[in-house]
């Protein structure tokens, strides 16, 4: 083990301010009279001072304390943390993407609505819907928006009894709370023994007041719902609708499509699937598919190409859509490094990262299947598609060490943490998710790591529990952080005065 | 060969799935019902280089004509801004670009601390206590703040000014749309553009969850009533929503001092490019009270200690009112939100400073200022519409000419100068009225040239 993250002391912002200082000039001095009443005005504003080199250094210093996929391996479950090539950053900063204003005159923005309009088909064809809105500007907001359209579908069939939205107990958390956010009851089913939708629960749970099922697959299990035509045929005789959560598309690229599977409304994570940097959070983007009976009802505007004219053209004259679910058009900047991507990788290289992440992530099971102290707790006896969650029940049992423990120690050799605790359904879980762009070294590497852990955990459980150790900083008081939320430097120095 | 983003070679992969006891990779996809196994290749162009790449796109973005090639008048939600070089440099740094959520605070220290050095920047900047962590953008984090009201008071009205932006408006309206929240517009003074305070009133009652106001308003003039606008609020037992452009706020009032609880707005201008209208950044801020702060949507990054009592750290806190714990339950379903852009606007900010940034607002006023003034000597031509002070936006007006804002603007291209934004669809009442933007970007000969150009076209007319 031989990893240290930088471990620097660095003062908030604010408290290595100078009076006077300044990190930019402005091009010119105001020349006429402001003419905004006094009352109208502040009088103070608390911003830090400094110049431009003491910014650079604080927040070079600040980038030096956070990993990421860059630094090494991440196999954050579900979030497809994989790497992204650097030509699709360069191509969304030209100024030809980064300084087109979303107002500009059609024929000034033709390339963009060109890349959207191109973005749009590739996107289509990939999961096999008819159209696609680009606007969602991350998962669960797409998520929300396939809930308004799915109430716009059933309210236009006259169908206003429709007030449920089914969910696996497996599901992202985000589908549950998309669901309330548009106004629908959550009705939760089980999974079988198999870590699939359990049919017969389904079967149960549907009825006239089904608006839609929301449902990743490969599940957050990452199994793939080999009942999906029976599942989607359930769902569809209750007269419901079939969402599509994209957070997994990554395990079926070129093997399957959604649209095939019977999803009527399908969403894609790009910065997931498709590559684009996560940026500690975000910006992503968050694309919805459908297919035709709920076309019309696609968030304004679509962008669609005039053929007499050779235009490219923003159409809003849509009278069922169900109007703007944000400013302007979507992230675009995104939608750029996206469409690079594909551009990069063609359908023989979208199949071939399905195939390498599968693998990696098939590769992974059977290694750690060898380790006493991890198990699975669902169907061992098929493939996973791209993730595979492990349970440290075992491990917990024999040494006290929790999947938490695990995963912090992890942290220590230079490797991100699994997501853990998660999906819900298995106790003390690890989720892995390993991506094609990881070497066989790597998850070599990654599966002595959680060897060495098992062994620690008998022989020293305490460096487990302590740990981590080699990152900017030790285990956090998070308790204290949420009982007293100080969540700004005004609201610390208010405390700091009591 | 192998493959530049993959390093497992299909050599490698064959070794790989013989270790595992698969005889081919075919093995691992029995799971998917041979009727929906995709049976062909997807159809897309096949893989290129990234030289190949690179021309590709850019040939195509080359369609674009960037406002930094013409002489550009577009604001109305998203600001042209110079962004310094250094704030792009530090966000492109790839530990910061290809991070994700800060979920493990001891490996990410470094964002976190940015984004709680955004919280507090934006919290100085509104005048409250609390502000997240990012939105995806103005409208959506209007959407919320209107929801977060609705669930503080448990009251179904929401009230915003007619002369809202209609963008905003619609977005709104799908998301009060779940808990049926009842979006009600205030009109306007024909001369003023300020809310009608009778209307407000009138409207007022034990209803009503919110009143939202714009300020700058979305057509660029100050809402002067605030103090009036929120004692009405107040009285009522709603809560008082303001929007703003961050940029404003280096000269205005904060809305924290005019009684504001909840603040919202678009930080795109804050070191952020304006990419076709988007990554975008919403503001969310709200007073510290805790009854608002267990109801604010999205990540809340916190100040805390490391286990031993003493090293300062930073942590997401109140995650049970996230949907990854609290699910059907939680306070908003948003998860990826606009991280990065924060950052942006803290290494901005921070370089900027309280001497900068109101040097900034005054150059963008004092621009507008100066516009206003060019055009209103042209003959036939109207700015402001509204007898109110304004920001770095206002309203231009031809009905007098007998030529279309259309017209114009096709005139104004030709001479490689994108006029304001035509708003007779958005607001037929406002007749042949154009919103249109200055910032630091315009220089005083950019203005004359407008104002020639205008009278150019104009003069052909008579």
């Amino acid at each position: 083990m031989s990893y240290q993250q930088a471990r620097w002391i660095e003062p908030l912002i604010f408290e290595l301010s100078k009076q006077g200082r300044v990190g930019w000039a402005l091009p010119g001095k105001p020349r006429e009279r402001i003419n905004i009443p006094k009352e109208l005005l502040r009088e103070k504003l608390e911003l830090p001072e400094l110049s431009e080199p003491e910014v650079v250094r604080h927040y070079t210093r600040l980038s030096q304390m956070n990993y990421g996929i860059d630094s090494g391996f991440y196999p954050l479950g579900s979030c497809t943390m994989k790497y992204n090539p650097k030509v699709c950053e360069e191509l969304a900063a030209l100024e030809t993407a980064s300084c087109i204003h979303p107002n500009q005159a059609e024929e000034t923005v033709q390339g963009a609505l060109e890349l959207m309009f191109r973005l749009e088909r590739f996107l289509a064809e990939i999961a096999g819907v008819a159209r696609v809105s680009l606007q969602p500007s991350a998962g669960a907001h797409g998520e929300f928006i396939a809930m308004l359209l799915t109430h716009a579908y059933h309210k236009s069939k006259r169908d206003d009894k429709r007030d449920q939205v089914i969910v696996p107990d497996s599901a992202h958390g985000t589908n549950p709370a998309s669901a309330a956010m548009a106004g629908y009851e959550v009705v939760t089913v089980p999974s079988n023994a198999r870590g699939r939708v359990d049919l017969k629960a389904l079967k149960a749970a549907v009825s006239e007041r089904t608006a839609a099922l929301m449902l990743t697959n490969p599940n957050t299990l990452g199994l793939f719902e080999d009942q999906i035509i029976d599942i989607a045929k359930v769902v569809h005789d209750a007269g419901g609708l079939l969402f599509y959560d994209g957070a997994n598309l990554n395990g079926i690229l070129g093997k399957t499509r959604p649209g095939d599977m019977g999803f009527d409304i399908v969403h894609f994570n790009l910065h997931k699937t498709f590559a684009t940097p996560h940026g500690g959070g975000g910006p992503g983007a968050g694309p919805i598919g459908v297919q035709r009976e709920l076309e019309k009802f696609l968030p304004v505007p679509v962008v669609e190409y005039d053929r007499k004219r050779k235009r490219y053209y923003l159409d809003y004259n849509r009278p069922h859509s169900i109007g703007k679910v944000r400013a302007f058009y979507g992230n675009f900047g995104v939608l750029v490094k996206a469409y690079a991507y594909i551009l990069l990788m063609g359908a023989e290289g979208l199949n071939e990262v399905t195939e390498a992440a599968v693998l990696n992530a098939n590769y992974i099971m059977h290694k750690l299947l060898g380790v006493e102290g991890y198990e699975l707790k669902f169907d061992a006896s098929g493939p996973c598609k791209h993730e595979v969650v492990f349970s440290t029940e075992p491990l917990k049992r024999e040494t006290g060490v929790t999947a938490r423990d695990v995963a912090k120690r992890l942290l220590d050799h230079g490797i991100h943490a699994p997501t853990y605790y998660f999906p819900p359904i298995v106790p003390e879980a690890l989720m892995i998710e390993p991506t094609e762009t990881e070497s066989r070294e790597e998850l070599d590497r990654f599966v002595v790591a959680l060897n060495t852990m098992a062994q620690e955990a008998r022989s020293n459980p305490e460096k487990l529990r302590s740990a981590p150790m080699a990152t900017a900083i030790g285990k956090l008081d998070e308790v204290k952080a949420s009982r007293e939320p100080i969540l700004s430097w005004r609201a610390h120095r208010k405390l700091a005065k009591k | 060969m192998g493959h530049p983003y993959i390093p497992n070679t299909r050599e490698i992969r064959k070794q790989m799935l013989r270790e595992i006891g698969a005889a081919s990779i075919d093995e691992l996809f029995t799971d998917i019902p041979p009727k929906i196994r995709l049976k062909r290749e997807l159809k897309l162009p096949p893989a290129m280089s990234e030289l190949e790449v690179k021309r590709h796109v850019q040939a195509i973005l080359a369609k674009n004509k960037p406002f930094t090639q013409m002489l550009s008048f577009l604001g109305g939600g998203v600001w042209p801004h110079h962004v310094p070089a250094h704030v792009r440099s530090l966000v492109q740094r790839s530990e910061f670009l290809t991070s994700y959520t800060p979920y493990q605070p001891e490996a990410s220290q470094g964002m976190l601390q940015a984004l709680f050095e955004y919280q507090s920047m934006i919290a100085e900047l509104v005048g409250l206590e609390v502000a997240n962590s990012s939105m995806y953008d103005w409208a959506t984090a209007l959407g919320e703040a209107a929801l977060m009201c609705a669930r503080v008071t448990r009251r179904k009205k929401f009230l915003v000014p007619k002369l809202i932006s209609p963008e905003r408006f619609s977005t709104l309206q799908n998301y009060a749309s779940g808990p049926g929240l009842e979006p009600v517009k205030i009109g306007y003074d024909r001369t003023t553009g300020q809310l009608n305070l009778d209307q407000l009133k009138k409207e007022m009652s034990q209803d009503v969850a919110g009143v939202y106001i714009e300020n700058p308003s979305y057509l660029g003039f100050l809402e002067t009533q605030v103090d009036e606008i929120a004692a009405a609020t107040h009285k009522a037992g709603a809560l008082f929503v303001v929007g703003v452009n961050p940029i404003s706020l280096g000269l205005l009032k904060p809305p924290g001092d005019y009684g504001a609880d909840v603040v919202v707005g678009e930080g795109q201008p804050l070191g952020n490019p304006v990419s076709f209208g988007g990554p975008s950044l919403g503001i969310f801020a709200c007073r510290g009270e805790l009854k608002l702060v267990r109801q604010v949507p999205g990540r809340l990054i916190g100040m805390t200690t490391a286990l031993d009592g003493r090293t300062r750290g930073y942590c997401m806190v109140l995650q049970t009112r996230e949907q990854h714990i609290r699910r059907e339950r939680a306070t908003s379903s948003i998860c990826t939100n606009e991280a990065l852009c924060a950052v942006a606007a803290a290494i901005y900010l921070a370089s900027l400073g309280p001497r900068g940034l109101h040097d900034l607002a005054e150059l963008c006023t004092s621009n507008a200022s100066y516009t206003m003034k060019k055009l209103n000597a042209i003959k036939g031509l109207r700015a402001p519409i509204f007898d109110a002070p304004h920001f770095n936006e206002f309203t231009l007006n031809c009905d007098d000419t007998r030529v279309s804002i259309q017209k114009l603007n096709a005139g104004l291209l030709k001479r490689v100068i994108q006029g304001g934004k035509p708003l007779r669809t958005e607001f037929p009442e406002l007749g042949g009225t154009a919103l249109l933007c200055t910032t630091e970007l315009h220089s005083r000969e950019d203005i004359d040239r407008l104002a020639s150009a205008l009278k150019e076209l104009l003069g052909g007319r008579r």
